[in-house]
């Protein structure tokens, strides 16, 4: 579970970061690459945090670094975790690249009080154009692999993370569309406007 | 202690009167009953209560130790030895003359710095170092236990280190780390004392042992049983040692400890001093005269029936039985912090077994870390140059010393 979209992982961890009000939290961040996010929330936020991580390369680093981070997979591993075991269960950028996206929804929001999820938005303008111009599948900076080699199996765009939401019974409390440079877009839209110009969207979530 | 406070401080008691009685006939220093390390020796008044429903007395422990205790003690860390290990982790073997067994992670500047960690390595109880065993001189008769040893468990060892270090005034362990069985002694110490566990690393090893590996132990029990030397254990009244037999399982439980690909690699079919195979049953191949020499030169430094014993301790190992069949009870409410390491071509103890500890910690909301190694090395991994293994032990161990405040 690496981050998968290079350059904006400051911007989406500082909105993350906001979201995470409650000091001394309990949280579970999964897919969480090098610990970047986890280390940064423990220094910032002085939280409980421990990480699931699917490459071993980025669970020695974590560990390596004195973070609590075990080797495990979004898709298979999710089920040995407690109900209610974390304030905030996180997944940064990880998403797309699991077999049973709704699934792991529904994991994390059994485990996790609140649920925090970014993920790149397919929809944006810029992904659009590529098809209907090129009829190719998009290839830009921020989704960098060709189809036949990214890890990124099952994209969606902000409107769809919105149904899947309502389909496992979430309740969106905050939801928010970043541009290219990671920023938030300061302006509060529809979801079909965040879904033109988001390059991706943090979404705080909880069990209704 | 038999000379009861006098010996409660007895981190010093150390076994240096080399009396008559220590040295054996052909004047090697009697190492099973008078050992060459420290010894901490507990009377007919303090009794181990055994597993098995008997209690020993008197008892010994024999152990090493590294580094300094600091004032406030909180920096000890104690050291869990494999199957044949002993408590010379660190430094040289009076028997073999060998370094330590795992200086590598252990000494000044290792992940288990000694420099700034107490270490304390004991033998385990049941071996034959210097702690009570079946080799060791039974005070009713006068004459080595053999078989009358009572059959000791990984509960009953850990229970005799917790004897060790209560006796030297350590109240809560900064850390205890050990491989393979002696992972197994570190689930242990973490489920049955979780208050004097402050940080947890158990490396290669499993919460149960699991069929196929007591097969393996009992195919090693059968050959050495199968020595006539054996003598119903009794062999050493009669001057014997089964080391046949003894030679044999640790020939076989040598394959275990290696992967296909390491042994292909180091050995592959090579032909040992010859061009070309004798049509007969001598080592014709490198790996045969590797394994016989690795059968021959244990021989030498460990006795039968204590390899009898401590197997059998492995065997009986069973963490989740001792808490209603389910491992995670193992861990409830628990604060201590979880290192554990597997290594990806390790059969013996897969990464799978590490996996179950793991899910067991998560549902127990344990503090967890969890690190597959990839090694081709086989089981033997936890015990050789593996760096990402150091990196992530010290790692480890430099934040759990943050968060218990020993980094001043």
């Amino acid at each position: 579970m690496n981050k998968h979209v290079p350059n904006t992982i400051r911007g989406d961890h500082r909105l993350i970061s906001d979201l995470i009000t409650k000091p001394g939290a309990r949280v579970l961040d999964i897919g969480c690459a090098n610990g970047d996010l986890l280390d940064h929330l423990i220094r910032s936020h002085n939280i409980d945090g421990r990480g699931v991580e699917l490459s071993q390369a980025g669970v020695n680093k974590c560990v390596a670094r004195g973070l609590s981070v075990v080797q495990g997979d979004a898709d298979l591993d999710l089920s040995a975790y407690p109900d209610d075991g974390f304030d905030y269960a996180i997944l940064s950028q990880t998403l797309q690249a699991t077999k049973d996206p709704k699934q792991v929804m529904q994991e994390l929001l059994r485990i996790g009080k609140k649920v925090v999820v970014s993920f790149p938005n397919f929809g944006h303008w810029r992904n659009r154009m590529q098809l209907l111009t090129k009829g190719r599948m998009p290839v830009t900076d921020y989704l960098p692999y060709t189809w036949y080699d990214t890890p990124n199996i099952h994209f969606c765009t902000i409107r769809d993370f919105v149904e899947l939401s309502k389909e496992v019974d979430a309740e969106v409390l905050k939801a928010q569309a970043l541009n290219a440079k990671g920023e938030p877009i300061g302006f509060n839209a529809p979801w079909w406007v965040w879904n033109l110009i988001g390059d991706q969207a943090v979404f705080l979530l909880k069990r209704k | 202690m038999t000379d009861s406070a006098g010996t409660a401080t007895g981190a010093s008691e150390t076994e240096a009167t080399a009396t008559e009685s220590a040295v054996d006939a052909i004047g090697q220093q009697d190492e099973v009953n008078h050992p060459s390390s420290k010894v901490m020796r507990f009377g007919l008044d303090m009794p181990l209560k055994l597993d098995g429903g008997t209690e020993l007395a008197p008892w010994q422990i024999a152990y090493e130790t590294y580094g300094s205790l600091n004032e406030e003690k909180t920096n000890a860390i104690l050291i869990c030895h494999a199957l044949t290990g002993d408590q010379y982790v660190a430094s040289t073997s009076p028997v073999t003359g060998k370094p330590g067994w795992w200086e590598m992670m252990v000494g000044p500047g290792k992940p288990v710095d000694t420099d700034r960690f107490f270490v304390i390595c004991a033998n385990v109880l049941g071996g034959c170092m210097g702690t009570t065993g079946p080799a060791s001189t039974s005070p009713a008769t006068g004459e080595p236990y053999g078989l009358t040893m009572p059959v000791v468990t990984i509960g009953d060892m850990v229970r005799s280190q917790a004897k060790l270090v209560e006796a030297l005034g350590i109240e809560t362990l900064f850390a205890v780390v050990g491989g393979s069985m002696g992972g197994m002694q570190v689930l242990q110490w973490a489920a049955a004392y979780p208050e004097k566990v402050f940080a947890a690393v158990p490396i290669a090893t499993a919460p149960r042992h699991s069929s196929q590996n007591i097969a393996f132990h009992e195919v090693g029990r059968q050959a050495v049983m199968a020595d006539p030397d054996w003598l119903n254990g009794d062999y050493e009244r009669h001057g014997k040692r089964p080391t046949k037999g003894l030679a044999v399982a640790r020939m076989a439980a040598h394959i275990t400890y290696m992967s296909d690909m390491s042994l292909h690699n180091k050995f592959g079919r090579n032909l040992q001093n010859r061009s070309e195979i004798t049509f007969g049953f001598d080592a014709d191949f490198q790996i045969e005269s590797y394994l016989r020499h690795q059968g021959m030169t244990f021989v030498d430094r460990f006795d039968a029936n204590s390899y009898l014993y401590v197997t059998r301790a492995m065997d009986y190992f069973d963490l989740a039985a001792q808490h209603g069949g389910k491992l995670a009870n193992a861990f409830l409410h628990t604060k201590t912090r979880f290192c554990v390491v597997s290594f990806t071509t390790d059969w013996l103890f897969p990464t799978s077994e590490s996996k179950a500890v793991v899910q067991a910690l998560n549902a127990a909301a344990a503090n967890v870390s969890f690190v597959e190694i990839d090694s081709d090395r086989g089981h033997d991994a936890f015990l050789l140059n593996e760096p990402e293994m150091f990196a992530t032990v010290s790692g480890f161990l430099n934040s759990a010393a943050e968060a218990r405040g020993l980094n001043a």
